[in-house]
């Protein structure tokens, strides 16, 4: 239990929330740009399996990311349409394909929890950690991180 | 005061711009320095910057660039002669007024420096040359040694805004000292010379009266002296001033975006237009077509500046450069008015100027050493621009002695970049590479020209940022060349739309559209049934296609993005034949679509590894399609070498093109069956003698020909130590005249004359042999004609004939 964070004066912050394979999730609505159905996409072919495609976001083509599959989840059916929640990073813009999209909700910071270390690897770097609030408890996500992919096939090889 | 805000930001523009024309004056001026003009245009600008300080109330300045001007006027009038103390004096002066100048920028003070010891320089170098007495003090000289005229009209003009300038002038009040430059006025641009209307006393102390507000070009006072500087001097150049404007940059920006979003409107309206029956809404929709084109040219080419913008700095450059290393540098510009995106100039600037700089100070030797290498003391710095298979190609030159290849391996050693291995394994190439490594230097010290070895690495990630590669070659003792290669990114493109049919992972199949830059399309070929069976042949696991008599490595599009390949029924195949970086392929698609124009968006961040894509576009349909990257897709399906390889391939084809230089050579029989060849440009004649002609003189063979004696040697038995065949058909003899002496060879046979490559292998395996080479399918020696004649005669050639 973080006691820094117990005595820490009463602070809200307002979370965009959103559902993931039965899971709630959270983002700062500070990062979060627009929240919008879903858009048809193109395929990004050798891109990693995470980027489902690229959408016009009026006249802007955006990465469209596959939150499921950047979380390890299963995927979802295919009768099931994807929402976007697009959010701005320092590197720019990106597009979350989740589940639901949920409401705008304040939670307390003395309700939040870090994440514990028996969660997946994959999940705790996005995942910093969990507000309890009434209801199932809503996962942080960090912003920053869930753009930041890593090696992508495609990569230019090295002739040497 | 938002005029004289305007005024003061004009005259820092323009002062801005004097001061780089000075730069350029004056290293022009220390190569000739009895060039009365420039000397005049010089004396010009500075004394246009001098008053125009004086009108401003800038009193350090105004001292400053007068001591400068006094100077100038010694060289103008002749009693002085330029020299390289004297310019560098003066280019000190240009970077102090720089200076006072950046500070009024900033904050509209002259700043602090202290400009005394500079004046007190000038004046030393006045008074030494002329041994006269100099009066260092600015306010009593001026009316002694300054003509009391101003010929050319104080660029700072209030003029373009309102049509008279009387009230202009007469409102703003001195600021300290005399409101104007003694006996000038403000002058108009004028768009030609005017018949001065005013006398302008030569008073220092006379305020000039407001013309009338009627007089709209109030024309500068005519020259009280005879001097050199006439009206017509500054007339053109007033008259091509007014051919431009200045635009600020961002704007210019924002109507290149809007022109973007206007195509891709266009592009959707066409869209309709293609299948609508209603005429008049097609020949609008044409319309739109032909004038959002034309206005997109008209954008692109506003951000379209000529590389010698960049390149206009470096003779001073070079020059400080050349001096403060003790080197002779001569700089040779090629193509400075290949254009350039702005944006792609701004990311050059330095990157270019580091080049120069490493030229000067790496690459050139000491005159000393040039001396002692048989080269001339003066170096040669050569950059050169051109535009070429959609790329910008971009050189520096340096005749120089090269990479000291052996010193960047030891250095790269040293600073642990390769282990003892590797080093020892790496190819010239790669160890030229080293050099690119951050924190990498080879320079014995770090002075503050470079080797502080933060340079190359920097270059070579600036350029790669805006897409481009950078290559460094070199000649050991013959020089160094830096070679950048730039793709022409411009924000709307013509593109081949192709389309390529991939399974889906959940079964079935879709069509994907992507888009080809036409700057790579050389040509679609389409082959149906038997001709696509048969022209399309494998060599070595490649797919390869015979176009018009090459091979055409072939890339099947499916297959290089790894999309699903799905069975097709279908006979027909469609080759997209590209080039990338020199070399062809052929790109293999299901379907061809049209040509549009597309805008090209980047690719977000989180996707910009992936070489096979240069961004996307949205097409007509509202849809994103993704760019191809022609290069990326040929160098992932190892169409093409790697980039690194990329020079060495080069240098290797050169090579190779050198040495497959065609020759005609005549080739014969020796002996029983040997073949052997010389090059035909070594023989006179070919006879033909009987063998009774042939007579013995000094113990050798010698046949009477042509009023001489020519002497025989028979290659059979001189090379091979075989007799003859026949001793009764005539002799087959190839004549070979040096210096008016002549030899005959006699063979068995002569064969023929063909043109080949002479790629010569094998060499000096036997006496009388050059080499084997490879002519008309069979090994055949070459000749060694000078070996030959001084075995058999060692003093053949050294007797000049009579």
């Amino acid at each position: 239990m973080n006691a820094a964070i117990k005595r820490e004066a009463s602070r809200t912050r307002q979370l965009c929330t959103f559902v993931l394979a039965d899971l709630h999730f959270g983002i700062e609505v500070t990062n979060v740009q627009e929240v919008i159905r879903y858009q048809e996409m193109t395929a990004v072919p050798l891109a990693s399996a995470v980027v489902r495609g690229l959408i016009n976001l009026r006249g802007q083509i955006v990465t469209a990311i596959d939150m499921r599959a950047r979380l390890g989840f299963p995927e979802r059916s295919s009768a099931d349409l994807p929402m976007n929640v697009v959010i701005r990073t320092t590197d720019g813009i990106v597009s979350l394909l989740v589940d639901e999209i949920g409401d705008v909700v304040e939670v307390d910071e003395r309700s939040y929890e870090r994440a514990p270390e028996t969660l997946a690897t994959r999940c705790r770097d996005l995942v910093p950690g969990v507000y309890k609030v009434d209801g199932p408890l809503l996962l942080l996500l960090d912003a920053e991180r869930i753009a930041a992919l890593g090696t992508t096939a495609g990569r230019k090889v090295d002739p040497s | 005061m938002t005029d004289d805000d305007e005024l003061l930001r004009e005259f820092l523009l323009e002062s801005s711009e004097n001061l780089n024309q000075l730069d350029r004056d004056f290293v022009a001026l220390e190569k000739n320095p009895t060039d009365r003009a420039l000397i005049g245009a010089i004396f010009r600008s500075v004394h246009t910057i001098k008053g125009t300080s004086g009108f401003f109330g800038y009193g350090k300045l105004e001292s400053l660039t007068h001591a400068g001007e006094s100077l100038l006027c010694r060289l103008r009038d002749g009693m002085m002669v330029n020299d390289a103390e004297i310019t560098s004096a003066l280019l000190a002066m240009v970077d102090g007024v720089r200076r006072i100048l950046a500070s009024i920028e900033e904050n509209g003070t002259e700043g602090d420096e202290d400009h005394g010891p500079m004046i007190a320089d000038l004046a030393r170098i006045m008074q030494a040359r002329e041994g006269g007495p100099v009066d260092a003090n600015p306010a009593r000289a001026v009316a002694a040694t300054i003509p009391p005229l101003v010929p050319s009209p104080v660029r700072v003009s209030v003029i373009p805004r309102r049509a008279s300038i009387g009230p202009a002038a007469a409102s703003l009040h001195p600021r300290g000292g005399s409101l104007l430059p003694r006996g000038a006025s403000i002058a108009p641009k004028l768009t030609a010379p005017v018949v001065p209307k005013l006398v302008m006393p030569p008073d220092p102390d006379h305020v000039v009266p407001a013309p009338k507000p009627a007089v709209v070009p109030v024309p500068p006072p005519p020259p009280v002296e005879a001097s050199v500087e006439k009206d017509e001097h500054v007339a053109p150049k007033t008259a091509v001033a007014d051919a431009t404007i200045r635009v600020d940059v961002g704007l210019l920006d924002r109507v290149m975006n809007l022109v973007g979003e206007l195509v891709l409107a266009r592009n959707q309206i066409m869209q309709f237009g293609a299948s609508s029956k209603d005429a008049s809404f097609v020949n609008a929709s044409q319309r739109l077509n032909l004038l959002t084109t034309e206005l997109q040219e008209g954008v692109m080419k506003t951000r379209m500046q000529p590389i010698g913008n960049v390149w206009s700095k470096f003779p001073r450059v070079v020059r400080d450069l050349a001096l403060a290393c003790g080197k002779r540098v001569t700089l040779e510009l090629d193509g400075p008015e290949t254009e350039l995106d702005r944006t792609i100039i701004e990311a050059i600037k330095d990157p270019l100027t580091h080049a120069v700089r490493n030229a000067v100070d790496h690459g050139l030797e000491t005159p000393e050493k040039r001396r002692a290498a048989g080269k001339s003391e003066v170096g040669t710095l050569l950059l050169r621009a051109y535009h070429e298979g959609g790329q910008v190609n971009i050189e520096v030159s340096d005749d120089g002695g090269g990479l000291d290849l052996a010193r960047i391996r030891a250095r790269a050693l040293e600073r642990g970049l390769v282990t003892a291995d590797r080093a020892t394994r790496m190819s010239d190439r790669e160890v030229a590479d080293l050099v690119f490594h951050p924190g990498f230097s080879t320079a014995e010290k770090v002075s503050n020209v470079s080797g502080r070895g933060v340079g190359m690495d920097v270059v070579k990630t600036n350029i790669e940022k805006i897409g481009g590669t950078v290559d460094l070659g070199s000649r050991p003792g013959h020089g160094t060349t830096l070679k950048i290669k730039i793709p022409l990114t411009l924000a709307i493109i013509p593109a081949l739309i192709v389309t390529c049919v991939a399974a889906l992972p959940g079964g079935g199949e879709t069509t994907n559209r992507f888009a080809i830059p036409q700057v790579n399309l050389l040509e679609l070929v389409r082959l149906e049934g038997a001709q696509a069976r048969r022209g399309i042949e494998s060599i070595h696991g490649t797919t390869v296609y015979r176009l018009r008599g090459n091979l055409l490595p072939l890339v099947f599009l499916p297959k290089a993005l790894e999309l699903g390949a799905v069975e097709r029924e279908t006979d027909v195949v469609n080759i997209v034949v590209l080039q990338a970086d020199d070399r062809q392929f052929g790109l293999v698609v299901d379907g061809i679509l049209d040509t549009e124009e597309i805008v090209v968006k980047p690719l977000g961040k989180e996707l910009k590894g992936i070489t096979s894509f240069a961004g996307a576009t949205i097409m007509g349909d509202g849809r994103v399609a993704l760019i191809l990257d022609v290069l990326g897709i040929a160098q992932r399906a190892n169409v093409v070498s790697g980039a690194r390889e990329r020079a060495l391939v080069d240098k290797n084809a050169h090579a190779k093109r050198e040495a497959e230089a065609k020759e005609a050579l005549l080739v014969f029989q020796v002996g029983h069956d040997t073949r052997m060849a010389t090059p035909l440009s070594m023989v006179a004649r070919l006879e033909e003698i009987a063998v009774d002609a042939v007579e013995r003189a000094a113990g050798r063979d010698v046949v009477q020909y042509r009023g001489e004696i020519l002497p025989l040697i028979a290659l059979g038995a001189e090379i091979m130590g075989e007799a003859r065949k026949s001793h009764e058909k005539p002799l087959q003899v190839i004549v070979y005249t040096e210096r008016g002496r002549s030899v005959g060879f006699v063979v068995e046979q002569i064969l023929d004359v063909v043109e080949e490559s002479v790629v010569v292998k094998n060499r000096g395996a036997r006496e009388g042999i050059l080499g084997s080479l490879v002519v008309q399918g069979k090994v055949t020696d070459l000749l060694d004609v000078h070996g030959v004649i001084r075995r058999v005669d060692p003093t053949f050639f050294d007797h000049e004939a009579a």
